[in-house]
Formats: C-alpha cells, sequence, structure tokens
C-alpha cells in the first residue's frame, strides 16, 4: 500500500483524468479510474519517478494566474512580430537557477516554452544554469532576471 | 445539419468566433515559421499554435458539445495540458540537436556561456538526461 501513496498528487491526476475522459462518475468508471492511477503509479515507482514534497499547494493557483496572463502578453508579442516588418531582436540568455527540484525544473521548462517568444534549451546540471532563446528583447539580462522573479521564487516557495 | 438545428445562434456565434480565432492564430505561427530567418526564431512562431491556438479551438468545442449536449463537456481541457506538457520535449530535441550542431561546427551560438562549455557540450547531454529534463 506504500507503494500506491508514494506519488499522491499523481495518483489524483490519473484518477481525474479517467473520470474526464469516461464522462462519468459511475461506481464502475470510479473502481476502473482508482485501478488506472494505482497501475499509474506503480510505473512510477518502477521508474523511480523524482518525488517532490508540494509544500505550499495553494500557490500553484497563484502559479497558474501569472502563467496564463504572460501567455496571453506573449501570443500578442509574437503576433504582432510575425505579422509586423520589425526584424525581431533575439538572444541567447543564460539564467542561473537556484531552482534544484527535478520536478520544479520541468515545469518551468514547460511554462518558458510555452510562452511563445522563449524556448528552453539547455539546463547544465553542474553549473545549475539554464541557456534560453528569447525571440525578441532588448535587455536579455533583465529578461532573466523577470523570469527568476516571477516563476523561480514562486516555485522555489512551492516545492523548497 | 440536422444535428445543428437544435443549437441556439449566439451558441453558433460563440464558437464560429473561437473557431475561426484559433484557426487564425495557428495559421500567423505558420507563416512566422517561414518567415523567420534563422532556426532559433523559427522555433517560436509554432508555439502559437499550441497556446492560443489551440486553447481558442478547444474552448470552440467545449462551447459547442456544452450547448448541443445540455450537460457540461470539459474533457478537452485535457488535450491543452497535454500538448503543453508534451511541446517542450519536441522542442527541446530539436533545440538542443541544432545547439550540438552549432557548436561542434564552431558557431557562435549562446556566446555568453563560458568557454569551457562549449567544449563539454556532449557530457552536458550526459549530466542533464540524469534529471530527466
Amino acid at each position: 500500500m506504500r507503494r500506491v501513496f508514494a506519488y499522491p498528487v499523481l495518483w489524483v491526476a490519473l484518477f481525474g483524468m479517467w473520470l474526464l475522459l469516461s464522462r462519468s462518475v459511475a461506481p464502475g468508471q470510479l473502481l476502473l479510474a482508482a485501478l488506472v492511477s494505482t497501475i499509474g503509479c506503480w510505473a512510477a515507482v518502477a521508474v523511480e519517478a523524482p518525488k517532490s514534497k508540494l509544500r505550499k499547494p495553494a500557490l500553484v493557483l497563484k502559479l497558474i494566474g501569472r502563467v496564463l496572463l504572460d501567455v496571453f502578453r506573449s501570443n500578442i508579442a509574437v503576433l504582432q512580430l510575425t505579422v509586423g516588418r520589425r526584424a525581431p531582436r533575439s538572444a541567447f540568455v543564460t539564467i542561473p537557477l537556484e531552482l534544484r527540484d527535478p520536478n520544479g525544473l520541468a515545469i518551468l521548462a514547460c511554462i518558458i516554452t510555452a510562452t511563445p517568444g522563449s524556448a528552453w534549451i539547455n539546463y547544465n546540471a553542474r553549473t545549475s544554469t539554464v541557456l534560453v532563446h528569447v525571440l525578441d528583447t532588448g535587455d536579455g539580462i533583465a529578461w532573466g532576471e523577470a523570469v527568476k522573479h516571477s516563476y523561480e521564487a514562486l516555485l522555489l516557495e512551492i516545492f523548497e | 445539419m440536422s444535428v445543428f438545428d437544435g443549437l441556439p445562434v449566439w451558441i453558433a456565434v460563440i464558437v464560429a468566433i473561437c473557431l475561426v480565432a484559433g484557426a487564425a492564430i495557428t495559421f500567423v505561427g505558420t507563416v512566422g515559421l517561414a518567415r523567420f530567418p534563422t532556426f532559433y526564431q523559427r522555433i517560436h512562431a509554432p508555439t502559437l499554435g499550441t497556446s492560443f491556438g489551440a486553447f481558442f479551438v478547444i474552448v470552440g468545442s467545449m462551447v459547442f458539445f456544452t450547448a448541443l449536449e445540455a450537460r457540461p463537456v470539459i474533457h478537452e481541457v485535457l488535450i491543452l495540458v497535454f500538448v503543453l506538457i508534451t511541446t517542450p520535449v519536441t522542442l527541446m530535441l530539436l533545440a538542443r540537436a541544432a545547439l550540438y550542431r552549432d557548436r561542434a561546427e564552431g558557431n557562435d551560438v549562446g556566446a555568453d556561456m563560458p568557454a569551457a562549455e562549449n567544449r563539454s557540450a556532449r557530457s552536458d547531454v550526459g549530466d542533464t538526461d540524469q534529471t530527466g529534463l
């Protein structure tokens, strides 16, 4: 039983996903959902997926809100760049990170990549730096500082 | 088209606006893919399609089927979640392949990295794999 509850967040996520996909909360589907998420957690145990503690789960909502706002802004910015005549001032930015948690880093990678106009290229575990390509920025260092300030600080609070 | 007869006009208008907006954003993204001059700039344009392009199409779908079946249909949200989680995987694969090749050819890429990084590009890959990224 300890193995089943090794990844509680994953278990709940898989459970919810199954119910959403089957679009019902009939007892049979609940049973199947529990079965599927348990097998999924066993798989995670087998591949030794990195575990993280969510210290402040409430902050996840704040993070989602911030990401949505930024994705919205950068969508408009990239749309203007694509249609307009101005050439983008793109740059590689190296950001030193304090965040070490693998799941936290994965989420940061998803956020930066999902935002149009920035792409997570390469993480160096030895120097704890990440190489990001920014499509259009006047000041790459300030851009990196903004990422650290708005996302990394929040992820550090959530995970560490 | 009898399936759509029960659909109020104002819902049809909302769905149409969402679909056209999603398709237009995705289209601009593909235009950007063709228009931008360098590889690293090109990888940014299609993310329009995976963020707001997909978002509008999915919202259109949710509104349409919620109205048609007269009960909330929200499982399309999963599509957005899966797209958001999986896009970085292929994008990083492509970008790092390009980065590795550029460094091997001695091109000026990520010049703000310390010089030692360029020589150890290969071991970077190993390091990063250990963290699952």
